[in-house]
């Protein structure tokens, strides 16, 4: 880790930092629906919104509430389904793109209703600029909104007394994408525009080579094809809502959708700013805002050191290289380290701050390729995925995934002095735990069985495509990534067959709503309950005592599902790399 | 409570993507066209009236007299700006070594005076197959050569290079580049003079 890394991510958490107080007061005010300057703008589309959805504002309990979330989570994913096998016969398609595969129109459409966004395709081959837009944007927004709606409903489980309803879905929903994401994306979006983002509905380019090239077959090759599209203000979303689905097949390695350091800088600040703010949210939204900061500063505490491992196995390089002549120092004149997989203008401190960033959030958006990293610097997002997506996760589900952890480490303090737990006012009873254990062993379990089946089957070994050991961690990526609803990728691993497709998909469902249902419950069944006084035997939830007992069970868990699994990856990779 | 509630979802998804998938984009690509029109079309570099390439996509080089840029893992041609792809090698991967070693023979043939070891970032592949800049350090390794082959001075190729460099964001983020096919273009320009 050298001086201007170790600079670039102070840069970029210090930036995060001052705008969390900020956007999650915001946020705040826009589920309470207290009255903002956007609200009085864009109040009559709101309105408008409800009354052509037939929405009404009525309060739900909790099933209400989760039939709604799932319904309309289940339509969008049959309309992406749709569109992608009938694109063809549809506008907006100038490259004149075929129906998709019915496994990967499947797989993808799961993809992007669970906020996931594996990307099984290679989008500038695969969908039209109609699918992009109409399917893929549409749930980049949803997805995200319905997640952070789901949250803010389990946040009402604790600020409301005796109470049988948690709020209204629709309303949660609208008032998500309306003030909150969409006004973040313009902003954005212009932003990266201004960089070189390509937004234009015009077909692709073509332009002279300078020097011809030959291809495979030994055909003389005079002009590029450049794929163009609306494709700044997909990416915009992408990364605000932790989607990550890219518009090209490289995502944000591809210079037309991540041109400059700054537009860098701007997706990744993205990536992290509304998961890391809700925290904020949070603790206004329970009226005690130190509990928005000690959940908040756990995130910090487990990013940071992964950070830097990141950072500094990534700038150490590749030790075969060095002994072939190849200079991999670092200096003014050369980023250094492992270049392999990554871009010039990126270097090494932003490909690894994206790496880590994009793996705490679960947005799975690159601008390298994870693949070619160092074993280490392969194991920093293949752990953070496997934590459950809880190092600010994805949007709203990062902080109930976090959530969770807090009841089950309040329930341990509790057993250890022998007292009913207590977790912000509510008493914490066999119902709670096991909504919680539920959620936060599913994506262990769906992880764990998937590689499984994978490495003992035919299909599943048949596209592994580096060998050894680091063939196995490509697997165990791709079920961490779906299993967490991250989406990233070791891209190596040919995944758009029937068998991953099929196996990845139920992952990714999986994962997503058997933890969204029982924090749902968990919320409604927290509603109901009374406050209880803090008396002498509560355990204080904003010290940095139970910060360190957080981290304390979210590392034990971690690391006792995945450590033989990594030990048989990128462990023994990276002993076997080292002299 | 399920029919009710499937016919908003059925609604709602209409509303959301007439809002957020057609508005919204349309909205985007009007406003972008008008203010970051240059930029919004991919970045087209012009010359003598004619569209000579993009700013932000490499292309592929081998010729001595030319700076070349990474390594591109597209397919079936070198930065195919239409089928963006990275090698995915992983770090211990044979072919990894193998490429890495047949671009530093390839350097050498063409430069067998240079024993300097070889900036990592000439000898191994982008991320997107199309990067379009190479390091100050990996233009500095090429300029002898290039300016053997073009017959002109070290000097002003270094020159040309100098004017093609660009620095950090702000001093601190990301890092020095040089734009290849700007600078080939730059090169292929002091030969029309002359």
């Amino acid at each position: 880790m050298n001086a201007n890394n170790l600079t670039q991510c102070l840069i970029t958490l210090g930036a995060l930092l001052i705008l969390v107080k900020p956007l999650g007061a915001y946020m705040a005010r826009i589920y309470e629906g207290e009255p903002t300057w956007l609200g009085k703008a864009l109040g009559p589309v709101e309105r408008l919104i409800y009354r052509l959805s037939g929405a009404g504002g009525r309060e739900m309990n909790w099933k209400t509430y989760a039939v709604a979330f799932m319904l309309f989570n289940i339509v969008g994913l049959f309309v992406v389904y749709a569109l992608q096998r009938l694109q063809y016969l549809l506008p907006l398609n100038p490259m004149g793109l075929g129906a998709v595969t019915p496994d990967s129109s499947f797989n993808t459409a799961v993809s992007f209703a669970t906020n996931s966004n594996w990307q099984g395709y290679g989008g500038e081959t695969t969908m039209s600029y109609l699918t992009q837009m109409a399917g893929l944007t549409v749930q980049n927004f949803v997805s995200a909104a319905s997640g952070m709606a789901v949250l803010v409903a389990f946040i009402r489980g604790f600020s409301r007394k005796q109470a049988q309803t948690i709020g209204n879905f629709w309303v949660d929903l609208t008032r998500g994408t309306l003030y909150i994401l969409l006004p973040l994306s313009v902003a954005v979006g212009l932003g990266i525009a201004s960089q070189g983002v390509v937004q234009t509905f015009k077909p692709s380019v073509t332009v002279p080579f300078l020097q011809a090239a030959v291809d495979v077959n030994g055909a003389a090759v005079t002009t590029q094809t450049l794929a163009v599209g609306p494709a700044a203000s997909q990416i915009a979303i992408k990364q605000l809502g932790t989607n990550g689905g890219g518009f090209f097949n490289v995502n944000s390695a591809h210079p037309f959708e991540n041109p400059t350091p700054f537009s860098n800088f701007l997706q990744v600040l993205s990536i992290l700013l509304i998961g890391a703010s809700l925290c904020y949210t949070f603790g206004v939204l329970v009226k005690d805002r130190r509990q928005g900061w000690a959940i908040l500063a756990a995130m910090f505490l487990l990013f940071i050191p992964l950070l830097w491992l990141e950072v500094a196995q990534e700038q150490r390089g590749n030790p075969l290289l060095a002994k072939i002549g190849v200079d991999q120092s670092a200096s003014g004149l050369q980023p250094g380290g492992n270049m392999e997989g990554k871009e010039t203008r990126h270097g090494i401190a932003q490909s690894a701050i994206w790496a880590t960033a994009t793996t705490a959030a679960s947005n799975g958006s690159v601008n390298s390729m994870h693949d070619s990293f160092t074993p280490l610097g392969g194991l920093v997002p293949l752990f953070l995925m496997q934590l459950g997506e809880v190092v600010f996760g994805g949007v709203g589900s990062g902080l109930y995934g976090m959530l969770l952890f807090a009841v089950i480490a309040v329930f341990i303090a509790g057993l250890m002095v022998g007292r009913t737990p207590e977790y912000l006012g509510k008493k914490i009873e066999a119902y709670e735990i096991k909504m919680a254990s539920l959620g936060i062993l599913v994506p262990c379990a769906v992880v764990l069985i998937g590689t499984a089946v994978a490495v003992v089957s035919n299909a599943g070994l048949a596209t592994i495509y580096n060998p050894g050991p680091h063939g196995f961690s490509e697997v165990l990526y791709a079920f961490s990534s779906a299993g967490n609803n991250n989406g990233s990728a070791f891209a190596g691993l040919g995944a758009n067959n029937p068998f991953y497709n099929l196996m990845l998909g139920l992952a990714m469902f999986f994962a997503r709503y058997w933890i969204a249902i029982p924090v749902l419950a968990l919320g409604g069944s927290l509603a109901a309950k009374k406050a209880v006084p803090p008396s002498g035997g509560t355990l204080p939830t904003d010290t940095p005592l139970f910060v360190f007992f957080l981290i304390g069970t979210v590392l034990l868990v971690g690391a006792l599902t995945f450590l033989p699994a990594l030990a048989l990856g990128p462990i023994v990779e990276h002993l076997m790399m080292v002299p | 409570m399920y029919l009710e509630q499937l016919i908003i979802s059925a609604r709602a998804v209409v509303v959301f993507t007439v809002l957020t998938g057609l508005a919204y984009p349309v909205l985007m690509t009007g406003a972008a066209q008008a203010l970051f029109r240059e930029q919004a079309n991919g970045s087209l570099i012009v010359k003598n009236g004619k569209v000579a390439g993009s700013r932000l996509i490499g292309q592929p080089f081998d010729d001595p007299k030319f700076f070349w840029g990474r390594l591109s893992a597209t397919g079936p041609v070198a930065y195919n700006g239409a089928a963006s792809s990275g090698s995915n090698l992983g770090p211990l991967n044979p072919m990894l070594r193998k490429a890495v070693q047949d671009r530093i023979a390839a350097l050498r043939s063409t430069d067998p005076g240079n024993p300097a070891p070889v900036p990592v970032d000439l000898v191994t592949s982008s991320g997107s197959g199309l990067d379009p800049h190479i390091s100050p350090a990996a233009a500095l390794y090429q300029s002898p050569r290039v300016a053997r082959a073009r017959g002109i001075s070290e000097d002003s190729v270094r020159e040309t290079v100098d004017r093609h460099t660009q620095g950090r964001f702000l001093g601190v983020l990301g890092e020095p580049t040089v734009n290849v096919l700007e600078l080939n273009l730059a090169l292929e320009a002091i030969k029309w003079d002359r």
